[in-house]
Formats: C-alpha cells, structure tokens, sequence
C-alpha cells in the first residue's frame, strides 16, 4: 500500500507498553484508531478545534490531530477505552447518565477527558468556570447545560469525599 | 439558575403499572457512548474495503472541459479514478420535485457532475484507494481542465431580467412560487390604527454535525446485494433510492445505521456522494468508505435558511392583531436536494407566520430561487426560526408603536386554549394548543415583572439589557400530507416488532432509529410500561431495513409520537398475547390474570403464578405441553400512521434575557426560559435536553453562524475555527417547564419535541437585543447579529 517510510515508536497505550512502527506524518489520534483500533477517540475537525479527539499524553490531555504519533514516541498515552476500564473516570460516567449529558455521543469521549483534567487541577470550579474549561469541546446536541450539570454533581461530591475523608 | 419544574400534568396512566413513561429514566443503552464503545461509521473496517475522496470544483461555476487521469493514476495505493459519465452508466439521475407544490421545477442532478458543475464543492470526480491518506496524496495529480463560467451568488439578481440562467432549459431561476391571500387584507391594513413593518435578513448556515456525513457502500456481486453503513436519519428512504437509481429490487438493498453522531436534519437527505460512493462499490466489486471532511462539510452539506423576508403587522389601537403579510424570498443552491426537495423550507415559512395569533388577515408571497450556492433543504425547524423571528419582531415592533407591554400584547393575541379544534389564518389546522397557559407560566418562570424591573435600574446606570419573547408553533407528527402525497416514498408510518424472548425478556425492533435524542431509551421505557416488564429487560434494535419493520426514520419530530405510539400498540398488544397463553397454561380465564413486572399475578390475590421465563421456556422448549391447537404467537408488530391532521402542532414560549455592549457590540446570554407543550412528556429529562440542544442551535443562527460567501460564490469559512457554533462558555442556563396537552391523534398523547427550541431561540434573542437597544433608538433584523452588524445598527460603524 504506502510506500512512505517509517519509524519505530515506543509507546505505552493505556499502561500497554509496545512498538510501532509509524509513518512520519501519521496523527496520533489516527494511529491509535487505524493501527491499534481505539475507536474511541473520534475527527470531528482535524484542525484542533472541535475537541473531539481529544487524549491523554503523559496525563496531559491532548488534542490527537495536532500530535503526531511520533511524538508520542517514549510517552503514556490514555484514551476514554483504558479510563473505563481502570475505573478512573467511572463516577464522571456514570453523573453523565444520570444528568443525561450526552446525545449523539460522538464529543462525549474528548467531553470526558476534559471534564477528568478539570476534576483534577480544579477541584473548587464553579459553574462558570466549568464552562469555560470545556469550551475547547464542541457538543453540537445538549446545549451543554446538562454536561455542566454533570460535571458541577461530581465535582461537589469529590469535595464531599475528599472533606470526609479521614486526614 | 432556575429549577427546572416539570408540571407533571396529572395526566392519567397509559398501562396498569406504569412505572417508566414520564420519568426521568437515564437511557436504554447509551453506556456505549460514554465508554468509546459506539459503532460510527468511520469505526467500521471491512475486508478489501477502499476510500474514496472527490475532487470538487473549486469555483462556482464551471464547465469541465477535461479530466485527465493518468498521473493520479499512478499514485501508489490507487485503486480507481472514476468520473461522472462512468458512474451515470448505473446510476439514474434525479430531479427533486414533490407533485403537490405546484409548478415546482429543477433540473437533473447526477451523483458526480457531467458536463457543468454548478457550485464550489460540488464532486466532480472520485479518487480510490487502499486508504484515505493515499486518495488524498493522489488528488493533487488529477488534472481536471475547467472554464469558469458566469454564475448567479444573489438571490435577487437570480430573478432580475437578464440573469444568467442556471439551467436554461427551466426557462428562469425560479424553483417554485406561491402565494396566500386571505382576501381584504388591504382593507385591514387600511382600517388599522397602527401598522408596523420590517425587512429581515436571514444568513445561511448549516447543521455542522461533529460527525461529518459518511457510509460503507458494500456490493456483493455474488449475492448481487448491497450493504450501506450510513450515517442517517432514514435508512428505509434510502433503501427505496438505492433500488431505484441502480435498478436493483429493495430486497437486494439494505441500509444499516448504527450509531449517528448527529444529524439535524444534515443526515436526511440523499447527496450525490450517497449515490457515487455505492457506483463505486459497484463498479470495483468492493466495499467503498467516504468520510467527508470538515472541509467537504461546510462546503456539500446541505445549507439552510437563507432568507430575504419583508413583513407587515397592522392592530387597531387596543393591540388587537388584524393583519399580517410577508413577502419571502429565498435562495436553494442549483439544484432542489433529494428526494425531500429544496422547496418545504419557504413553504412552511408562508403557513407558519402569525400561527399563534387570531387575526384572520394575511397576505404572503414566495419566490424560491436557483443560485450558484450548495443547496440548501431541511435542517432542524425547517422554516419555523425564520417565520417565528419575522412574526414575533413584528409583533415587538408593534408593540412598541402601541407603547403596550410585549408579555401583555401578546396575551390579547394569542389563540385562545379553548378556541380549538381552530385554523390558522394561512389555513394550518390545529388540533389543541395551550399559548395562555404557556405565557402565564413562562411569565412566572422567569419572573418577568422582576426582570422588567431590573432592566429598568440598569438602563439608569448605563447597562443596557433586553428581555425578548417569542411565542411559537411547531409542526410536528406529520401525516402523508408533507411527502407522500407529493410522489415522494418517504414513509409517513411507522412499526415496532416486540418478541418476548425465552427469558422473558423483550426485543423491540422499531423503524425509527436513534441519533442521541434518547429514542431507543424512551422506545424501551414504553415497551417495558406496556408488556410488563423491567426496562432492563428490554433490548432495542433500530438502524437496519433488514431487522425493523417499515418506516420513515426521523424527522419532522415525529420519532417519540409515531414511533413511540407503534411501540405502545405493538406493546399491548404483545401483553394480550402473553396472558392469552398464559390462561391456557394456567388453565384460568384471562381475564383473572395480570402481566406486570416480569410475572403473570392471580388478579384477585396479587399471588405470582408464573414468571415471564417460565411461560417462555414453555412456549419455546416445550410446545408439546400446550393443549393441541394452541400456538404460542409471541412476536407482535403494530404499526402507526397519523391520519387525522396533517400534522400534529405544538406550541410553546420562549424568552430570553441579554445584555448588548454598545461600545462593542456583544451581546452577552444572561438567561433563557423555555415553557413547552409537547403533550405527553415521555422523558421530562430527555426532552428537556432536547429543548436545549435546539435552543442553543437557534442561538448559534441568531449570534454566530453563517456560511460567508464572496461575490463570486467562493465559500470564506470553511473551517470550525472560521464558522463559529456556540461553546459552552457562551451559551447561559436554560430553564424548561412543560404544559402537557396531549394529542388524541393517538393513545401514547406524544407530539414531537426535537425542534421547538430551534424555532423560537433565534427570535427570542433577536427581540431581546432590540429591546436592549431601544434607547438608541437602533434596530436589528439581520441574523447572525453579529457585533459588527450591532455596531452598524447603532451608527458606530459605517
């Protein structure tokens, strides 16, 4: 098929270390999709603006049509598949049911990652300071206002843990 | 932020044991969608399978002189250069016209352009290959040779003398026209105290879903059969088209839709890609994948809405509404699309301007017109947002000449809650609507006397706020009357197989699929309420013509109330089946029986005489039981066709509260109320999401999007970075409540819910910035309302 040359890359895909080999040009989020099979990170855009591809790099989130695979070469990648198989982001999940925080489902993975980031590096946000955080990630379906609500309900109860917890 | 308050309604149970319908139930099925586990399009790999990708003229128009192959050819990975002639060899062409929009005319459209391509972005040429990467790498070397020709980008100069005809065999650009005339409608403008009158303007957008259109066309030349994946609203209409452009029997045809990743309208048409991308799997004896890119969305989705709409409104001087007339004129593209066709837009525009009010006078006149633009066609509310803000900026306008209060003037115009069943005055026909109990609960909800208040104290210190309103009605739950009966075979029924399963469990195969609206959820809640069983006991299956029963997908807001009401009947229906095999069984009359939760129950006693899984496994494994004679029918299908409206309206009211910098020009969303009135509330959580998400659509029409085009009809902003659709940090808290007026048009009462909120948002915030500016003396009815437009409407700008 191509005939473009590749390189070797190392990289651990949701805590699974492996070596790929990549062509230079290849996006990250096309190489996860293509090569290894995670679908769930989804191209609404591929100009880095939707927000839907969005992933994981070295806990970072990342928008995975601006990076390339290769750039992911001795790094950590996480993707929405290993945070709900780990766990992680299973009360996320879970408030977006309840508060029926998405539609069509197809900005819900990049949502997620977002919404994981802010749970992280800003446990007191508020409401609006929610909706700024998310506004890099296009929902073209909710009207947004119930995954705010979703992400405002686990942000209070991991304060509500978090005060509880013995110190 | 407000409550949101659902007034329940009291309206009286469906089933015995109602436990679902009208709750607040997460949906049936959707963990897929939060754990990367969805099936899009794009997410299905198939043995052999190419990519296709098109090369589309780059200019408005243009006569292709020549392509010329060979170097693109040559590129590695490429399987086939295939142009128009080759692919019009199995593919019929179309020409979009429905039989009851009289005089309506367009031209053929082929699925890749022959000899003239009429619009940039129109597919010229396809190019295959083993993966996308190497389609595109090839394109650069596909030489097409063109002549640019003269085009038509204006709507108005589409129709002065002189202009240059799009398709000269029509004769003029004219697509279709029409007319009402109720009759002295002069004289009631003459007679009126007041008179107010305005020009709107209406730009073109799109839906912008963040899936962009894409589907799997797979021939097999062996079966002689062919698969589509699709990304769409409705797979049956695309199986009827299939077969009937490639001669093929619809048996041999079918359609598969899994998970949509939204759609809007966007994803219910038939593009000419639809049609190439299933020639090439034809022609190449392998399955073909097109995933159009932003890019190609922007510029080969359909567009909607580009309007240039004059009005009037006269009163006499108690604010009673005498009278409206519009004159629309509307611009569709070069072609009218298919099959729905590019004309209902403007239509519904013309029966849907003054539809909540009384008067009985009105004038309107519609041009729809041939330009050299994508076309455009139906996108969520379909002609409802330009109708509503042309109506509802009147009636401000009018207001404001009679210094009366806008809540109040509305409230003395509005079709009284006991006039119905009532006709509009441009001839709609109206089974029930509440507007009074609406208004006076939306008055309530947003506490309209404080708000008025405080935008009084502010308008003192300088900050200049502004309440809109905008009372609405939507066409929902259409009969034949919108396609059918038109020679459109768009199906306007629908059905629902339910098959209670060995365990007990149900299976429920509906027509109507899910592209997020929670279909399948509500579609499950139902069924669950109807047979008698746990909702986690049911499974649902929609998206495929070889696995559902017959319909029409979704549009229109039809999928919960016709849908919906296939369900319920094929639910029943089902329960009566299940407790007639349980009486044999048991050896008990019937009707001492109940089904609920999962268990036959002695009705006298409550005593549970047999679970559901205990009948299945003797009706499937043990049929040698059953006394001779009787056979265990456990799979009911029932189907559902509203017949006794032409469409079932709804109604609801919107307001919405802003405030617009003058010195900038922004307008920044403090608040936004919706009361709605969509008859039974299936999933007061489901559609208040619904509502929502159609209210922020309308919001994106009203502030932000457009698709810009140069003089030349070159497209400006083609990219998300470009066209701007609303972000969350945008967008304010959106409060909904519901009056319930169920239809009688069937049991479930259900009216469709999906695009109310589109079709008032855009005139609530119109009139709320008006409002703001009216200090200034300043008014605006350009939409998007752009901060330069407000500038400009202030005299800031020139």
């Amino acid at each position: 098929m191509s005939t473009n040359p590749t390189q070797s890359i190392r990289v651990i895909i949701n805590g699974r270390a492996g070596r790929y080999a990549v062509e230079p040009r290849t996006h990250l989020v096309d190489f996860l999709r293509e090569a290894i099979g995670l679908k769930g990170a989804h191209l609404g855009c591929e100009h880095g603006v939707c927000g839907a591809c969005t992933l994981r790099l070295d806990g970072q989130i990342v928008r995975g049509c601006l990076v390339l695979a290769q750039q992911a070469d001795g790094h950590s990648v996480e993707t929405v598949e290993g945070l709900s198989e780990s766990g992680a982001i299973a009360d996320l999940q879970q408030a977006f049911l309840a508060r029926n925080a998405m539609q069509c489902g197809f900005c819900s993975s990049g949502m997620l990652l977002t919404a994981a980031e802010l749970l992280e590096k800003r446990p007191e946000a508020s409401r609006d300071e929610v909706r700024l955080w998310i506004s890099g990630n296009y929902c073209r379906c909710t009207g947004y206002h119930a995954i705010v609500d979703a992400i405002c309900d686990v942000l209070e109860a991991r304060r509500v843990a978090a005060a509880g917890s013995p110190s | 932020m407000n409550a949101p308050d659902h007034g329940a309604g009291g309206l009286p149970a469906l089933t015995e044991d109602q436990r679902y319908i009208g709750e607040r139930v997460p949906r049936n099925g959707a963990r897929r969608l939060l754990e990367g586990r969805a099936t899009y399009v794009d997410d299905i790999e198939l043995p052999r399978m190419v990519h296709v990708v098109f090369w589309r003229c780059p200019v408005a128009h243009a006569r292709i002189v020549e392509i010329d192959s060979r170097l693109a050819s040559m590129m590695p990975g490429v399987v086939a250069v295939v142009d128009g002639h080759e692919i019009a060899r199995i593919c019929k062409p179309w020409v979009a016209t429905l039989g009851h929009l009289a005089g309506m005319k367009s031209a053929p459209q082929y699925p890749l352009a022959l000899e003239r391509a009429c619009w940039q972005g129109e597919a010229v040429a396809a190019v295959v290959a083993e993966s996308r990467a190497a389609a595109e790498d090839a394109l650069p070397y596909l030489k097409v040779r063109f002549e640019e020709l003269a085009g038509v980008v204006d709507m108005a100069a589409a129709v002065t003398p002189g202009a240059t005809l799009i398709h000269p065999q029509l004769g003029d650009n004219i697509c279709f026209e029409r007319s009402i005339d109720t009759g002295a409608v002069d004289a009631a403008f003459a007679a009126a105290d007041v008179v107010a009158e305005a020009s709107f303007e209406f730009a073109r957008h799109t839906g912008v879903t963040l899936e962009p259109r894409c589907q799997i066309a797979d021939w097999n030349p062996a079966d002689r059969r062919l698969t589509v994946y699709h990304s769409h609203q409705a797979p049956h209409m695309m199986q009827d088209l299939y077969a009937r452009q490639f001669d093929l029997d619809e048996t041999a045809v079918r359609v598969v839709c899994k998970d949509v990743g939204g759609s809007f309208g966007i994803k219910v048409h038939a593009y000419p890609e639809d049609f190439a991308t299933v020639a090439l799997s034809i022609l190449l004896k392998r399955p073909v994948k097109f995933v159009a890119d932003r890019l190609e969305s922007f510029a080969s989705d359909i567009h909607a809405r580009e309007h240039r709409l004059w009005g009037r409104i006269a009163a006499n001087r108690d604010g009673e509404i005498l009278a409206f007339e519009i004159d629309d004129l509307t611009g569709i593209g070069p072609y009218s699309m298919f099959p729905r066709t590019s004309a209902i837009e403007g239509n519904q525009v013309l029966n849907l301007v003054g539809g909540p009010y009384a008067h009985r006078h009105y004038r309107a006149r519609l041009q729809v017109v041939f330009q050299n633009k994508p076309p455009t066609c139906q996108y969520r509310g379909v002609g409802h947002p330009i109708a509503c803000a042309a109506t509802e900026g009147l009636v401000d306008l009018l207001a404001g000449k009679l210094g009366m209060d806008p809540l109040e003037l509305r409230r003395r115009n509005v079709m009284r809650d006991d006039a119905y069943p009532a006709s509009g005055a441009s001839g709609i026909r109206l089974e029930g609507l509440s507007h009074q109990k609406c208004l006076e609960r939306l008055a309530t909800l947003m506490d309209y006397e404080g708000l008025r208040a405080e935008q009084e104290t502010l308008r003192k210190q300088g900050i200049h706020r502004g309440i809109g309103l905008a009372v609405l009605i939507e066409l929902t739950n259409p009969s034949a009357a919108f396609y059918g009966v038109g020679g459109a075979r768009i199906s306007a029924q629908d059905g629902a197989t339910l098959r209670l399963e060995p365990s007990g469990h149900v299976t429920v195969m509906v027509g109507v699929g899910e592209q997020g609206q929670g279909t399948e959820g509500i579609f499950a809640q139902i069924a669950a309420d109807a047979v008698g069983v746990a909702i986690e006991h049911i499974r649902v299956v929609t998206g495929d013509t070889e696995a559902t029963p017959y319909g029409g997908g979704t549009w229109a807001s039809r999928g919960a109330g016709i849908g919906g009401e296939a369900v319920l009947q094929a639910g029943l229906a089902l329960r009566e089946a299940i407790v007639a095999l349980a009486a044999v069984i048991l050896k008990k009359d019937p009707t001492a029986l109940v089904l609920e939760r999962g268990a036959i129950f002695e009705r006298a006693t409550r005593e549970v005489l047999m679970p559901l899984a205990e009948l299945g496994r003797i009706a499937y494994f043990r049929p040698d039981t059953l006394p001779a004679g009787t056979t265990a029918e456990l799979m009911v299908t029932r189907h559902y066709a509203q017949r006794d409206y032409p469409f079932v309206f709804t109604n609801g009211i919107q307001a919405s509260y802003v405030e617009v910098d003058p010195e900038t020009g922004f307008v920044k969303l403090l608040g936004h109320w919706a009361v709605e009135d969509c008859g039974r509330v299936l999933n007061p959580m489901l559609v208040d999401e619904q509502i929502r998400g159609a209210i922020v659509q309308g919001i994106g029409a009203a502030l932000f999007e457009e698709c810009l085009y140069d003089e030349a009809g070159l497209l400006q902003n083609g990219s998300m970075a470009d066209y701007l659709v609303p972000m969350a940090s945008e967008m304010p808290d959106i409060a909904v409540a519901h009056v319930q007026t169920p239809t009688a048009t069937s049991r479930l009462g259900a009216k469709g819910a999906g695009e109310a909120g589109t079709a008032g948002a855009p005139a609530a915030v119109m009139n709320a910035i008006n409002d703001a500016l009216k200090p200034f003396g300043a008014q605006i009815h350009h939409q998007p309302a752009t901060p330069e437009r407000i500038l400009r409407a202030l005299g800031r700008i020139a």
